[in-house]
């Protein structure tokens, strides 16, 4: 059977884009995506991963081929056809990747606005009025670049920039004071109480305001495909619709000394009724009892706890302290039994524990 | 086995230049491409300080050194610093020309001049130090400007190095003359370099 | 300019006397010696003896990650074993090996040079490694440095200081060795072509030496500036990056990565030029594309100084700068496009022999371009966000160093082992390394993509434990890759020591370093080399060989 050669290539062509098309859109690679946003980025990781495989396929394909078909055969010893180049190719190969490499660049640059991306770089230029209160505690940067006399404000310097809102949102649902340090995660919330776990509730804007305490952080959520670097003296934004309930990981990203690896908490998202219970309940306990702040906060011996009471801010007293150390285990308990969702393996790597 | 292996190195060493300035005509030699390796050497050094440089402006720029923190600079020492650098490039330029004509008095007379400059600057950097109200530790701005200028003062003195030894090496009569003074070009083009740094540091630590 | 190298040697008489045209006696090795060749296969052997110590280190470090849990080693080892084993890889084994080793060796034999231009200062620069990497190494003995290999501040600040003033003083002492190499090269290449030879007719080898070189000479000097700010933070106390002081942690990002990304090219750039030399030959066949290689390989050493903070797409960098980085790298992909392509289409029709150097080549493309391809992947910004810092980054840049610069440094050791040693090295064990490391690499590196999407950041003693099967995976594929360089070792010096012996041109190869003898001559040839225009002018005469030596195609079945 005699195949011209155009018609292979023409099959092969068709089998690669039908291949690279089919694991492009079933890879399932990625987590669940549990963010308004996170789809946009599946998507793109999809297109990206289509146009690889393609390529790939495309190389080694030829590769493979070349070494089979246009393997010198024993006792040959004469050499291939000159071919110096073929500039009308070489062109083609140029165009090509340039043309495709600007698309998702562009692509890119969508998805990346959709986001929030662009917004740090806007901010006071925005319709957004956050309370005063908020935008205090926030540390969000909602002022001149320059001040009067032609210097730079100083409280601008401080901010740093991150994912903000998507075009055209309002205010923020939900705000959240997020603290960084070896090795835990502080979550502070405006209605005045602290948690080692972020609540959010399902489909509110919610806007993460971070700072590091010590050295450099990630926070991470894969779930979400978001992650911001944490540091200490600047702050950081991320922000997000979460839309799916559900309990996630919250990951540190950045190599942080040796208990990083342990460095985890989660984010918990709520129905609306679910969140508005917890957050009466966590109010309640704070107002009843100070103490109650360490409920969700990891266990710990003296020594990690003094940077988490530093980061608090708080006047615990030194018996206070001890109690709090004597009755780390059973508080733990009792928060694991509060969520019954988490993952038990995941709090084997609290810090605290490891720590022990 | 020490003594051999020095021999063959020897044998290796008459490929390069070297060789061609000490006259061993009996071996096969390319032509001197010390000053184009130095130059491309002055490159990498310049880019430790445009690296320096960078980092300071981003200091001052987008980060962390409030306008209040910047300590007010006495102008008037390294202004003359600045023209003592300036005019010692000057005086050390004609000596280039004057090898070229085999005139190694002139070469000693130039490069004495500069060096003299020279050693003032250095000095006068210590003095500057002496009478700062700030140390090495009170601010991010401190401590920067006491990285450049140290760095560059450093620099100096290798130039000044440089200089010394020709002016050492050029009392035996004929170790440069108008076809072989590699260490002649080199001082003056590593000096050239250390006064062009000098000014754009002046304009970034002191002006601006 | 080089009227002098044209001259008949023979009329040279060097007070050496007769050693001077013979070889050197093994013990050369060990001293401080000038000659080019020799401090080639110096930096190779040494840099060869670090990569099994990295190899060693990276064992270690998945052997902890084999189970979830930290029970192996403490967490503080395990951060000094990556961080060693990462600093050991690139600045003791691929920098040192692709521009120290092959460039040494083969600068002057490609451009028809007696040496390097300043062979001194070449020894100089050599001599500096040993001392480097034996301190960092030694560092276990105190206390090694445990913050990563970029060593971010403020953790680098806090944690292990001893074993990170031991790492800055190694990776400046390593950062001058390459700046003098860099020197050393830019004015051989530039300046020591024999008479005649173009530009546009060196060997693409040269082409991306000198492109390597640019990187160096303007990006290392950064790096050291960086280190020297940071031993001072260190030291002194000062606070340039520490905001405990009012200091900038993130200008230490920028400066450090202003070399550390094109020290990825430094990396890179020589191991194209040694695929651009060693698929021509083994597959009879004239690169395609010669100038679009060449400059492609100046184009992306541009290219790779204006993109360095990609590395930082989370670090707080406004957002119009991520966008232009994003911009700057994916334009990356169409030069280094450029010359997969060319590379494929030097393959297609050609007439290839599938020895050993060849299928490292082969395996070396195959493995680049999924470097490459998630290499774009990882450019753009929305989708960094989400990967930047995991498992992701490290099957990516494993795929681009070891994938590329590896896979690229063994298929030249083959290649030009002939040359080095005048021996051959043996072709089934050559194939078993082959296959072993190509099995080996993928199974550790490949399964590392889904990790990093599935959400394992990287640079962790313990993990989730859903991860933990296909750690395994990758743990086995790490030991397959350790037993990997068994064959090799045993391969090369057995070869060294007893091979068959080689001609001067056993690939039948028309570059200028196959015309003399192998091992060649102290001064490379013993009279004047020919002049070679186009050393690529395979089948130009259809169906005749283009040198008439021996049969280079039946080399590699001769039996040891």
């Amino acid at each position: 059977m005699d195949i011209p050669v155009t018609i292979l290539t023409l099959l092969a062509g068709i089998a690669i884009t039908l291949v690279s098309l089919w694991f492009g859109l079933n890879n399932n690679l990625l987590p669940l995506a549990a963010t308004n946003t996170a789809a946009d980025v599946d998507t793109l990781f999809n297109v990206m991963l289509t146009i690889s495989i393609g390529l790939f396929l495309l190389v080694q394909g030829l590769i493979v081929i070349s070494a089979i078909k246009f393997r010198r055969q024993p006792g040959d010893e004469s050499d291939g056809p000159p071919i110096h180049g073929n500039i009308p190719l070489e062109i083609l190969w140029t165009a090509i990747p340039a043309v495709l490499v600007m698309g998702i660049s562009v692509y890119s640059f969508d998805i990346y606005n959709q986001m929030g991306g662009l917004d740090p770089m806007n901010h006071g230029g925005h319709s957004m009025e956050p309370q005063a209160q908020v935008a205090m505690a926030s540390g969000s940067f909602e002022g001149p670049m320059l001040l009067a006399d032609g210097t730079v404000n100083p409280e601008y310097k401080k901010y740093a920039a991150g994912v903000g809102a998507a075009p055209g949102a309002a205010a923020p649902d939900v705000t959240v004071n997020v603290k960084g340090l070896q090795y835990a995660w502080l979550f502070n919330y405006p209605e005045g109480f602290i948690s080692g776990e972020l609540h959010v509730p399902v489909n509110k804007d919610v806007q993460l305001d971070m700072e590091g305490q010590d050295v450099l952080h990630a926070f991470w959520v894969p779930e979400f495909r978001l992650k911001q670097d944490v540091i200490p003296g600047k702050n950081t934004q991320l922000r997000f619709t979460p839309n799916k309930a559900g309990t996630y990981p919250i990951v540190c990203a950045e190599l942080c000394g040796p208990y990083h690896g342990a460095m985890r908490s989660q984010v918990i998202v709520h129905d609306e009724a679910d969140y508005d219970a917890w957050m009466q309940t966590q109010i309640a306990a704070a107002n009843v009892e100070g103490k109650a702040i360490a409920m969700a906060l990891p266990t710990s011996n003296g020594n990690l706890l003094d940077p988490i009471v530093q980061a608090m801010d708080m006047d615990i007293r030194a018996e206070e302290l001890a109690q709090l150390q004597a009755s780390g285990h059973e508080q733990m308990d009792h928060s694991l039994m509060d969520h019954g969702s988490m993952d038990h393996s995941l709090m084997n790597h609290d810090p605290a524990m490891a720590l022990n | 086995m020490q003594g051999s292996t020095v021999d063959t190195s020897e044998s290796q060493v008459l490929v390069t230049a070297e060789s061609q300035a000490h006259g061993h005509d009996d071996h096969e030699e390319h032509p001197d491409f010390r000053i184009f390796g130095m130059i491309l050497f002055l490159i990498a050094e310049g880019m430790i300080f445009l690296g320096l440089f960078a980092a300071y402006l981003t200091f001052r720029s987008v980060n962390a050194i409030p306008a209040d923190q910047i300590p007010e600079r006495e102008l008037l020492l390294p202004g003359i610093n600045t023209i003592l650098l300036v005019a010692s490039s000057f005086l050390i330029h004609p000596a280039e020309d004057a090898i070229k004509e085999n005139d190694v008095k002139a070469v000693r007379k130039w490069f004495g001049l500069a060096a003299v400059l020279g050693v003032i600057f250095i000095f006068g950097q210590g003095y500057e130090y002496s009478q700062l109200t700030f140390g090495l530790r009170d601010s991010l701005f401190a401590s920067t400007f006491y990285i450049l200028t140290g760095f560059h003062g450093l620099h100096v003195m290798l130039g000044l190095g440089a200089i010394f030894a020709v002016l050492w090496r050029s009392r035996e009569p004929g170790h440069y003359s108008a076809e072989s003074h590699f260490g002649i070009a080199a001082a003056e083009l590593y000096w050239h370099f250390v006064d062009v740094v000098w000014i754009v540091l002046f304009l970034l630590l002191y002006l601006l | 300019m080089t009227s002098a190298i044209t001259e008949n040697p023979g009329a040279a008489k060097p007070p050496s006397g007769p050693q001077h045209k013979g070889h050197h006696p093994w013990w050369i090795y060990f001293t401080f010696c000038t000659d080019h060749k020799v401090i080639g296969i110096q930096y190779l052997v040494t840099t060869f003896i670090f990569y099994l110590i990295g190899g060693a280190l990276a064992t270690a470090v998945r052997a902890e990650l084999a189970t979830p849990a930290s029970d192996l080693v403490s967490r503080e080892l395990y951060n000094q074993l990556f961080t060693v084993h990462a600093t050991v890889m690139i600045f003791l084994w691929i920098v040192p090996a692709g521009t120290g080793a092959f460039a040494n060796f083969l600068l002057p034999l490609q451009l028809g040079a007696r040496d390097m231009a300043f062979p001194k200062l070449n020894a100089v620069a050599f001599w500096m490694v040993p001392p480097a990497g034996l301190m960092l190494i030694g560092s276990f003995l105190i206390e090694a440095p445990g913050s990563g290999w970029t060593s971010y501040p403020p953790l680098s600040l806090t944690n292990n200081q001893t074993g990170e003033l031991i790492w800055i003083l190694s990776v400046l002492l390593l950062g001058t060795s390459s700046i003098l190499g860099a020197v050393n090269f830019g004015t051989t290449i530039i300046k020591m072509r024999m008479p005649g030879l173009k530009f546009n007719q060196m060997p693409l080898f040269c082409w991306s030496m000198l492109a390597a070189s640019a990187l160096v000479l303007i990006s290392t000097p950064v790096l050291a500036g960086a280190l020297i700010l940071l031993s001072f933070d260190l030291i002194v106390g000062t606070n340039f990056f520490n905001p405990a002081g009012g200091g900038e942690p993130v200008v230490y990002q920028h400066m450090f990565w202003f070399y550390s990304h094109p020290a990825v090219y430094i990396m890179i750039l020589p191991v194209f030029g040694m695929i651009s030399e060693i698929l021509p030959v083994h597959a009879r066949k004239p690169i395609f594309g010669y100038l679009a290689i060449a400059y492609s390989s100046l184009t992306i050493s541009f290219l790779g100084l204006i993109v360095w903070a990609h590395h930082m797409f989370t670090s707080g960098t406004p957002s119009w700068l991520r966008m232009f980085f994003m911009v700057a790298t994916m334009i990356i992909a169409v030069p280094t496009g450029i010359k997969v392509f060319s590379w494929v289409a030097t393959l297609w029709g050609g007439k290839i022999s599938l020895n050993s150097a060849m299928l490292f080549a082969m395996g070396f493309l195959s493995m680049f371009v999924i470097g490459g391809l998630s290499g774009v992947m990882v450019a753009s910004v929305p989708f960094d966000i989400h990967v930047h810092d995991t498992y992701f980054i490290v099957a990516h840049l494993h795929y681009v160093l070891f994938g590329g610069s590896v896979f690229g440094l063994y298929a030249g050791i083959y290649h030009w082992f002939p040359k080095m040693t005048g021996r051959m090295m043996n072709e089934t064990w050559g194939r078993l390394h082959f296959v072993l490391t190509l099995v080996g690499f993928n199974l550790c590196f490949m399964p590392m993509h889904w990790l990093g999407l599935q959400g394992m950041p990287r640079r962790v003693a313990e993990y989730d434990p859903q991860f933990a099967t296909v750690n395994l995976v990758c743990s086995i594929g790490s030991f397959l890759l350790a037993i990997s360089t068994l064959p090799f070792l045993y391969n090369a010096i057995h070869a060294w020591i007893a091979g068959p012996k080689a001609s001067g041109n056993p690939w039948n190869a028309l570059g200028l370093e196959w015309q003399t003898t192998s091992p060649p001559p102290i001064e490379n040839w013993e009279g004047d080399p020919p002049l070679i225009e186009d050393s690529y002018a395979y089948g130009s005469k259809p169906g005749k060989k283009s040198v008439t030596a021996l049969k280079g195609s039946d080399l590699w079945k001769t039996p040891v």
